[in-house]
């Protein structure tokens, strides 16, 4: 037998390209967690994979675009919402995906969210928040919490964070989560829920940065933040997201807005149908 | 030459610029990280903190709001700078036209990195060239050392009242931004002594009274306003009018400079190297033209007459200095680390064929595209192309004009 047939395989090793293995992800980093909650999903929901289209930005967690096994585009930074929105809408018998970073999507890419959201078209986000922008090599973002340290907040960061929940929930989301990566069998449960959902929706997942922001914050090993989640995590499901707090001494979890609501693609085509009979009907 | 005792440290490419901004009492900065310009601006932030320097620091959400941010603060008569590469100079488009067009004298470093797709965080120009003709003045430079004294420069040209133009130091990615080199730095009494205050010129307020050129509410003026055909092409007319301008400039504040740090970059806009006699040549940007010269050095031993000409001054464009250099050379190969897809051949060698058009003996030019996405041009390779050029002038015939030097066919 060949040595590669000797060596155990990852159940989920399918989904996944192999020829892109080993992953750049530091020992530790919550990105690895995310991505095998999304696959497990994917497996449990029998979900056909010619239908699945996975976009990402750049970043860390934007690699994730380029290792799952399913038709996918690594977009330029902050601009995984627009190439999706743009993929849903040519097809719509796609189920569109957006894995993406804290920074790609709230900060460059800031105003594509909110808008996309707004329009409620049918893409799932899944945002990896570490709080920092990881792959730049740790400089503070929008999800940065007051106070915290980065390589460009050497003394504390004065800068008040988003909370990315309120934000969804405020701009139109009609499902939308958050979870730490510890909480990995409700992370996989909402993800499935995204996906089975017509519209907007975002599943926040906060995730440990060890090499980079969790070192400068002094926070521990990987495991020690795993621990931390484990003691301040409160789950609230149905909490008013405005008030859903990520503190030092507090994560608020849960699922927080599942609502039903037509979504953008939805109404155009309606609307394309509507036109089309009148045009018919004068001809 | 110089008595000021200067201070040899062990620098990458981003420290030494980041070291020159410092040094240069700016006022404003604001940036959004990309690779493998991060460490000028981390560096930068280590100083703000640690309280060196008295700089307003913005980190913004993202390269267009950085320049924009960068504009209104030097709008105000701050001295600004900023950096980026890559993607995020891209994303600057529309602003860096907006930034020469309101006559910003912004101070910017690039680290020349490629643009998608494919991804890729390496070495190429395609960056910087893309944006040629932006209004911005560009110096590209050869090693860290030139870096930081083009910085220091640089502010003096941007802000010079007969200049008034946002400046690019361009500087390779990673073969400069991330290597370690020893760099000699001025004082900073030396420095903040050679660059002076930001001087402010007078403009016609909107009553015909003289005000200085400044967003300032005791002197209330409009920067950036309308002008339709009525008046746009006039402000176009200047900007060429501040360009030529900068030839002369920039030659006057490189001498300057060399008076005081004993450091000369040929004359400020084009560097030559063994090409008075040189009967093949090469010409270049950027770090590429280190290796050149060591192989240049190789030639020279054997006996063959090979030379350099390095382009500092991308624009304006040295066009004089380079046809009086390249006179006498028979056959000449030009480097492009980036392409005009479609478009025969690279910007660098669009340039130079167009300076040496109607030239009494016009040599031989090939254009050879080499190193994108950060491929290695080693000594052998470059060897190659004088060989080539020797060929050439031995048959006295150009088969193939643009050329592609180390990449898979
Ligand atoms: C226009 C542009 N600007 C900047 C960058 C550099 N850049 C790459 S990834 C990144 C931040 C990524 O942060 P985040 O989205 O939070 O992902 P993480 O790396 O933390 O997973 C930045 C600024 C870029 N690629 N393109
Ligand atoms: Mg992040």
């Amino acid at each position: 037998m060949k040595e590669a047939d000797l060596m155990l395989k990852h159940p989920l090793a399918k989904y996944l390209r192999q020829e892109r293995m080993p992953h750049i992800w530091c020992e530790g980093c919550g990105n690895g967690i995310l991505l095998n909650s999304f696959l497990e999903g994917l497996d449990e929901l029998k979900q056909n994979l010619d239908r699945i289209v996975v976009v990402s930005g750049i970043g860390c967690i934007g690699r994730a675009a380029g290792y799952i096994n399913v038709d996918s585009f690594h977009t330029t930074h902050g601009r995984a919402i627009p190439f999706a929105t743009g993929v849903k809408l040519a097809n719509p018998n796609l189920k569109v995906v957006v894995i993406s970073g804290d920074g790609d999507l709230f900060a460059i890419g800031g105003n594509h969210f909110i808008h996309a959201a707004r329009r409620n078209v049918d893409i799932k986000v899944i945002c990896a928040n570490n709080f920092n922008y990881g792959m730049t090599g740790g400089q503070y973002g929008p999800t940065t919490p007051l106070g915290s340290w980065t390589t460009t907040t050497p003394y504390g960061n004065i800068e008040h964070p988003f909370n990315l929940v309120h934000l969804a929930a405020a701009s139109g989301a009609v499902y939308v989560a958050r979870w730490t990566t510890l909480q990995v069998r409700r992370l996989k449960n909402s993800i499935k829920k995204a996906l089975q959902k017509e519209g907007f929706s975002l599943v926040e997942v906060i995730s440990p940065c060890p090499e980079i922001f969790d070192r400068y914050n002094k926070l521990g090993t990987a495991v020690d933040v795993m621990k931390w989640f484990k003691l301040i995590s409160q789950v609230k499901h149905g909490y008013d997201p405005a008030k859903a707090e990520v503190a030092k001494n507090k994560i608020i979890v849960g699922e927080f807005v599942d609502i039903e609501k037509p979504s953008y693609g939805r109404l155009l085509r309606e609307m394309t149908a509507n036109v089309q009979d009148k045009l018919k009907g004068e001809k | 030459m110089t008595t000021i005792k200067q201070n040899t440290l062990a620098l990458n490419g981003d420290e030494a610029v980041a070291l020159a901004v410092k040094q240069s009492d700016v006022d404003v900065v604001a940036a959004y990280p990309i690779t493998p310009q991060t460490i000028i601006v981390e560096k930068f932030s280590e100083y703000i903190a640690d309280g060196e320097v008295e700089t307003e620091f913005v980190c913004t959400e993202s390269e267009h709001s950085a320049l924009s941010a960068c504009l209104t603060a030097s709008a105000t008569g701050a001295r600004t700078f900023t950096a980026s590469a890559s993607a995020g100079l891209a994303l600057m488009h529309e602003i860096l036209y907006v930034t020469s067009g309101c006559r910003a004298p912004i101070v910017m470093a690039i680290a020349n990195r490629a643009l998608s797709a494919p991804i890729n965080i390496h070495c190429d120009h395609s960056d910087s060239m893309a944006e040629r003709d932006s209004g911005w003045i560009q110096i590209y430079v050869e090693n860290s050392q030139e870096a930081y004294d083009s910085i220091i420069q640089a502010f003096r040209i941007a802000e010079h009242p007969d200049v008034l133009l946002p400046v690019m130091v361009c500087l390779d990615a990673f073969f400069l931004s991330h290597t370690l080199e020893n760099v000699k730095t001025l004082p900073n009494e030396a420095v903040q002594e050679f660059i002076g205050d930001r001087q402010i010129p007078l403009v016609l307020g909107h009553e015909g009274e003289k005000v200085p050129f400044k967003l300032d509410p005791k002197n209330p003026i409009t920067i950036g306003p309308l002008a339709l055909y009525d008046y746009y092409f006039e402000h176009k007319r200047q900007q060429e009018e501040a360009m030529r301008e900068a030839l002369r400039i920039i030659r006057q504040v490189h001498n300057e400079f060399a008076e005081t740090s004993g450091r000369k970059y040929g004359n400020g806009l084009i560097e030559t190297y063994h090409l008075e006699d040189a009967e093949i040549a090469t010409v270049c940007v950027g770090s590429t033209a280190g290796t050149i010269k060591t192989v240049v050095d190789q030639l020279r031993e054997q006996g063959v007459k090979a030379g350099i000409l390095r382009l500092r001054t991308l624009r304006p464009l040295p066009f004089s200095d380079i046809k009086k250099a390249l006179e006498g050379v028979k056959a000449l190969a030009v480097m492009d680390r980036s392409n005009s897809f479609g478009g025969h051949g690279g910007p660098v060698f669009h340039e130079i064929r167009h300076v040496l058009y109607g030239t009494h003996s016009t040599p031989f030019v090939v254009n050879y595209i080499f190193g994108l996405g950060g491929r290695d041009m080693p000594q052998n390779a470059i060897l190659g192309i004088y060989r080539d050029l020797q060929a050439i002038l031995k048959t006295e015939r150009v088969v193939e004009d643009v050329r592609f030097a180390g990449v898979r066919e």
